[in-house]
């Protein structure tokens, strides 16, 4: 009865069945879904509807009257005194606006900018926390189950990295099929095959950064470590990135982060691939930056992981 | 002529550069039986099971288990052997029989097989009727049965067991015993198990071996170990004031007579056949028993004997203090 011979076929049904097992856990607790879909919209109408960066340009609200300027501000100069009515200086105050939102953000909005923004940041939170679950399931006993079958302990990894990918991509996937709905516009150069490019980038960092997260929760006894770990990070890798705003506005020590950040380079190709005009030399340096992410900082949390796996 | 399935030499695992959990271990495991480690916590029987289901290296010395090095051909290790950890290890939000089928998958079995052989085990273990619920509604008993179930999955030849019963009330552990019993007739496996019970090594295991500080005591079936006490105890008291102990003490198989407080501390073997001669001899000589008792020694006893001391807990890692918890609060669940 030797069936259970290990081959190939065998290592992907191991590492199927694990992450076959996650994703189950999760699609049956409907709060759960619900709470995934929830989270992302409420951040979006709170960040991207909320902090309407494009509204302050709005004249709806201000009185703009009419100005009496002197002719010498007019190229070629006039003599005397001219009057510029408000409808124009109102018109001309949202040209400019429009312009300053362009060059800063460029898209016209701050949502579409924004809720590209979003599928980081949600990302970032689902990978962190895969640690977590490695964590329990360490505690429970079940790893010491699993690490008693012939199942390959590089499935046992890849598993939970997986796992966290197919979470991330599903959750992105609804972000931008809820943003277009609330308003996102899509660049000119977009098309549907670009949404493969957005999972390819999603699963990239996702790789690198849950690697490392599932070294540490398996060398962490506690949970609470894990929890200090990722609430520590998080919110410095979230702001010191341009998911939310442009690094060229931030002080020069910020922008250093920022720029090795690999948030920036996911949100940066996300944006390239849906709302900004595609600049391919750019799409090209942020897709080699998560490659390099992604290998380098798997091969740390593999090796690290695997030591304790074979302790 | 009895193979031995499991063999341990030198067996030895020492953490984090002092702490020696197992020490210079040495055993064997003949086929078919049941062998038990018998031990406070913390006494390193979790290490040792843990070394023989390859999930931790030993540090120095080699066990085998059916031929294949522990260490070296840690894969056909965990080919043949099952393992049912002292955890409850299955998830709570799947149901019973998609436990069972992950355990399946682990293993390689093919779908249609896996579905076959889990159908079998479920009903084997009386677990038919709910294996479409989830788990978290199962009970302490249940759950055991459960992770029996996904234990046999792979159909092993040995079949280890760590602390089967840990937390289960005194009827459900009774009838844990049953289902170890009955899946072992049915499979033919060898069996290892430890336990900190030792009712349950006195009712399960063929042989028993008392580890205690990361060492084996002594090994031995539950009855020699018994019978190495020097045999059992019989109380007895007189109506009449006069010492008996010289006559006592001339019956055949009596070991020891002692006096105290007006009763007679008798060791003796084979204390059901030697007692009625102590009366007999009582009465020849006009003595009048008023008072008589037989106790027949227990694991309990061999294991003060040999330690020196009764089961104790030992002090924890805080891991293990929460891992025992979530078991105890799963089991009363």
């Amino acid at each position: 009865m030797n069936e259970t011979n290990g081959n190939s076929r065998n290592k992907l049904h191991g590492l199927w069945a694990l992450t076959n097992r996650e994703l189950k856990k999760w699609l049956k607790e409907p709060i759960l879904l619900v709470m995934a879909v929830l989270q992302p919209v409420l951040w979006m109408g709170l960040f991207g509807k909320a902090m309407n960066l494009g509204g302050m340009f709005s004249t709806s609200n201000i009185d703009i009257q009419n100005r009496i300027l002197p002719g010498s501000a007019l190229i070629p100069a006039q003599p005397g005194y001219i009057t510029i009515s408000g409808t124009v200086l109102s018109q001309m105050f949202a040209d400019m606006g429009s312009s300053v939102m362009q060059n800063i953000f460029g898209v016209a909005d701050y949502f579409s900018y924004m809720s590209v923004g979003m599928i980081s940041f949600i990302v970032m939170f689902t990978t962190m926390f895969s640690g977590m679950s490695m964590v329990w399931d360490r505690r429970l006993g079940f790893l010491n189950k699993v690490l008693s079958t012939p199942v390959s302990r590089g499935a046992i990894i890849f598993s939970k990295v997986l796992n966290a990918a197919l979470r991330s991509m599903f959750q992105a996937t609804i972000i931008l099929i809820l943003a277009v709905i609330f308003g996102l516009q899509v660049s000119s150069t977009f098309n549907v095959i670009n949404i493969l490019g957005v999972y390819a980038a999603i699963f990239l960092l996702c790789a690198g950064l849950s690697s490392v997260f599932l070294a540490l929760a398996l060398r962490s006894t506690k949970q609470e470590t894990q929890m200090a770990i990722v609430n520590l990070i998080n919110l410095p890798l979230m702001f010191a990135s341009n998911t939310f705003f442009p690094i060229s506005m931030m002080p020069d020590w910020i922008q250093a982060i920022a720029r090795v950040n690999p948030i920036s380079y996911l949100t940066d190709a996300l944006r390239q691939l849906t709302v900004l005009p595609m600049d391919v030399s750019l799409l090209t340096i942020d897709f080699a930056y998560l490659c390099i992410f992604a290998a380098v900082f798997s091969a740390i949390g593999i090796t690290l992981s695997w030591r304790f796996l074979t302790k | 002529m009895s193979e031995e399935i499991i063999k341990a030499e030198g067996l030895t695992r020492v953490f984090y550069k002092h702490l020696t959990a197992v020490d210079h271990v040495d055993f064997g495991v003949k086929q078919g039986e049941i062998f038990g480690f018998l031990g406070p916590n913390g006494a390193g029987k979790t290490t040792t099971i843990n070394m023989l289901i390859t999930i931790l290296k030993p540090t120095e010395g080699k066990a085998s288990v059916l031929g294949f090095d522990v260490a070296k051909q840690n894969n056909e290790v965990r080919n043949v052997i099952g393992v049912v950890p002292q955890e409850y290890t299955a998830d709570e939000d799947l149901t019973g029989l998609e436990n069972v089928l992950l355990c399946a998958d682990l293993y390689g079995i093919p779908r249609g097989l896996a579905k076959e052989r889990g159908a079998d085990l479920l009903k084997l273990v009386e677990l038919t009727d709910f294996k479409d619920k989830k788990v978290q509604t199962y009970s302490g008993g249940m759950r055991r049965r459960l992770e029996l179930a996904c234990g046999l999955i792979n159909r092993p030849r040995v079949l280890f067991l760590d602390e089967p019963t840990l937390g289960l009330d005194v009827q459900t552990r009774t009838a844990t015993w049953e289902y170890i019993r009955k899946l072992k007739k049915e499979f033919g496996m060898t069996l290892f198990m430890t336990t900190h019970y030792l009712e349950e090594a006195d009712a399960l295991c063929d042989r028993v071996a008392i580890i205690d500080h990361g060492k084996i005591v002594v090994v031995g079936t539950p009855e020699d170990l018994k019978h190495s006490l020097g045999g059992d105890l019989i109380t007895l008291a007189t109506k009449e004031d006069d010492d008996v102990s010289g006559l006592i003490q001339k019956i055949d198989h009596v070991k020891e007579v002692r006096k105290e407080d007006g009763s007679y501390r008798i060791k003796a073997e084979l204390g059901e056949m030697t007692t009625p001669l102590i009366i007999e001899a009582l009465r020849k000589n006009g003595y009048t028993v008023t008072r008589l008792s037989l106790t027949e020694p227990t694991l309990n006893e061999v294991y003060l004997e040999y330690t020196g001391r009764s089961l104790r807990d030992a002090e924890e890692s805080r891991e293990s203090v929460f891992s025992q918890r979530m078991i105890m609060r799963r089991a009363r669940h």
